[in-house]
């Protein structure tokens, strides 16, 4: 039934089938990355450096003579873990945090939702940054740093979504059988947020996508030799006056991955609000 | 009577921007306890003798309660002593004051070009929704959301200032000195950081006139007489004004985050410049010292607006 739906869905909305494809596809490449790359990440060619692409390598190289095409797809798979990484540890926060300020109300509810508004008042990069500085550079840290700085964002969601759920008659209801928090909050709150917040993390990803590229690129996040997409355009920087070609792949890649990352969270929006017309 | 209630929003406005002024200064402060270890042998750096360590304890306090510690930092830092950087020994203040003023040039540069170029883009798709327009308007908007405002700025550097060199690569002019020369270099950066704001703008813009424009009171407009352009421009927009107000506010904040990546592809030194560097040295005072400013800014702003829309809308209260 559900998978019915969902076909019909696809079916309908053809922006949301190639996003989700292209995802798909770009995912599959970075579980194989190790079978589809033809050379490994740090295998240098050193007398054919900046070289432009040809039979041997796909996308030329990179100023130390490595295979752009095969730090690419590696790239790609550092880059999707790390928007993952990042987005589930904002989910770990955001999401128990949120559900018990709108479940509980009162003054949980009011220092939560303080702290909350205090944590969006950061320009979101920025405390990346610092907690990156504060925790130590690197790719794991520099994720850690972005789920902590996206979890208020759930957290405000979910809270908002629970709000609205803590005054429905079928709670009342459950509370009048005896029915405890805790199982108030597992059996009817917290199914009530899946959707919004399905729509959300879709959208989270896009932007850790671009928060892990950006602190690469700043040299905070993944550290040489591993690539990402966002150090691979640090690289090229460097030699854009020599080999200005080599920031197409890696920026194009980020682009079109967020561009599909977006394009898929505003049709499941669309898909999954009840008060949309068909 | 109306001045007094709205004397009284205002107050309530200001004393909920209160805790939240609190919790995050309380955020900015805690970073220090991110760091592993002992704080103090970080912060004294490699190889530091005993006697550092034992000076930086003092001189931060680490040895009395956190919270006294935090009192302490903030009762500092609201005087504008914001500690010295480890790393140079400058006073991080001094730092600030040197390299806000760049940012902000661009930062409100873009503004600028967000709000010029999405609000008529805007009302362009919103003028006839689903038509060619709308849907090219939208398409370019998804873009602009997705791009990375990095690559963006090495792209237009690449094309504009060293393929074509109408404008410098890299650098910045402060504006007191040579306004001309400021905006000349100021102008890439500002581009860069403008499109995802482009595509905001324009995009809530289209959502909030559609809405409007649908509504029952405009339909009767319709009937009446008025013509498209006289309904889109007086009622439309004048409606959307609070709504766009948000949106400004929302980017405003985005565009202080965004633009520490494009400050690093042009080499301005700015707080972006300033914030980096310190993090990859761990030089905490000067990260502290960035992101105590920048929350500043972000508050004081979204008060500001809190305000505005008193004034805009009597119904808000």
């Amino acid at each position: 039934m559900m998978l019915r739906r969902f076909f019909a869905w696809l079916r309908r909305d053809l922006r949301a089938t190639i996003s989700l494809a292209f995802l798909l596809a770009l995912g599959l490449l970075a579980v194989c990355a190790p079978l589809i790359a033809p050379y490994p990440v740090t295998a240098q060619d050193v007398d054919n450096t900046l070289a432009s692409p040809s039979a041997a390598h796909l996308l030329g190289t990179d100023d130390l003579g490595r295979d752009v095409f095969s730090r690419m797809v590696h790239g790609g798979a550092a880059t999707l873990y790390a928007s993952g990484l990042a987005v589930g540890i904002a989910l770990l926060l955001g999401l128990p945090v949120g559900l018990l300020a709108g479940t509980l109300g009162g003054w949980v509810d009011d220092a939560i939702s303080r702290f909350i508004d205090a944590l969006l008042s950061f320009p979101s990069i920025v405390l990346a940054i610092a907690v990156t500085g504060a925790l130590g550079i690197g790719l794991t840290n520099g994720m850690i740093a972005v789920g902590i700085v996206f979890s208020p964002q759930l957290a405000r969601l979910v809270r908002a979504r629970a709000l609205v759920v803590r005054q429905e008659l079928y709670v009342d209801a459950a509370r009048c059988f005896g029915a405890s928090t805790a199982r108030i909050l597992w059996r009817h709150v917290l199914p009530n947020t899946v959707q919004p917040v399905i729509v959300q993390v879709t959208l989270l990803l896009a932007a850790a996508l671009l928060a892990e590229a950006s602190l690469s690129f700043l040299g905070l996040g993944i550290q040489p030799p591993s690539p990402s997409w966002g150090s691979m355009l640090a690289r090229a920087y460097q030699n854009m006056e020599l080999a200005p070609e080599q920031m197409y792949a890696p920026g194009l890649a980020i682009l079109c991955t967020a561009l599909a990352f977006n394009t898929l969270g505003e049709s499941l929006r669309i898909a999954l609000d009840p008060t949309t017309k068909r | 009577m109306i001045a007094a209630a709205r004397w009284r929003v205002i107050r309530r406005r200001l004393l909920q921007a209160l805790p939240v002024l609190v919790l995050a200064t309380f955020v900015v402060f805690s970073l220090l306890k991110l760091m592993p270890g002992d704080i103090a042998i970080t912060l004294a750096g490699e190889n530091a003798t005993e006697e550092r360590i034992h000076e930086i304890r003092e001189l931060y306090g680490l040895n009395r309660p956190f919270l006294v510690q935090y009192g302490n930092w903030l009762a500092h830092a609201m005087q504008g002593d914001l500690s010295k950087s480890l790393a140079n020994g400058e006073a991080v203040a001094t730092s600030i004051a040197r390299a806000f003023p760049n940012t902000l040039l661009i930062v409100v540069l873009a503004m600028a070009v967000a709000l010029g170029l999405g609000v008529p883009l805007g009302m362009l798709a919103a003028s006839r929704p689903d038509g060619l327009r709308d849907r090219l308007v939208t398409s370019i908007a998804s873009l602009g959301i997705a791009v990375p405002n990095f690559w963006l700025a090495m792209l237009l550097v690449a094309w504009l200032a060293l393929n074509f060199g109408w404008f410098p690569a890299t650098g910045a002019v402060a504006l007191k000195d040579d306004p001309l020369r400021a905006l000349h270099h100021a102008i890439l950066p500002a581009l860069a950081l403008a499109a995802g704001g482009v595509a905001e703008v324009s995009r809530q813009l289209r959502s909030s006139l559609v809405e409007i424009l649908s509504s029952p009171q405009v339909r009767t407009l319709r009937a009446k007489g008025l013509s498209a352009g006289v309904i889109l421009w007086k009622h439309g927009l004048k409606n959307a004004g609070v709504n766009l107000l948000t949106v400004a506010t929302l980017l405003f904040n985005r565009m202080l985050a965004a633009t520490v990546v494009v400050e690093a592809v042009f080499a301005i030194p700015g707080m972006g410049n300033l914030i980096v560097n310190a993090a990859l040295t761990r030089d905490l005072p000067v990260v502290q010292g960035v992101v105590f400013v920048m929350v500043l800014v972000v508050i004081s702003i979204n008060l500001a607006a809190d305000l505005l829309y008193t004034v805009l809308d009597p119904r808000i209260s």
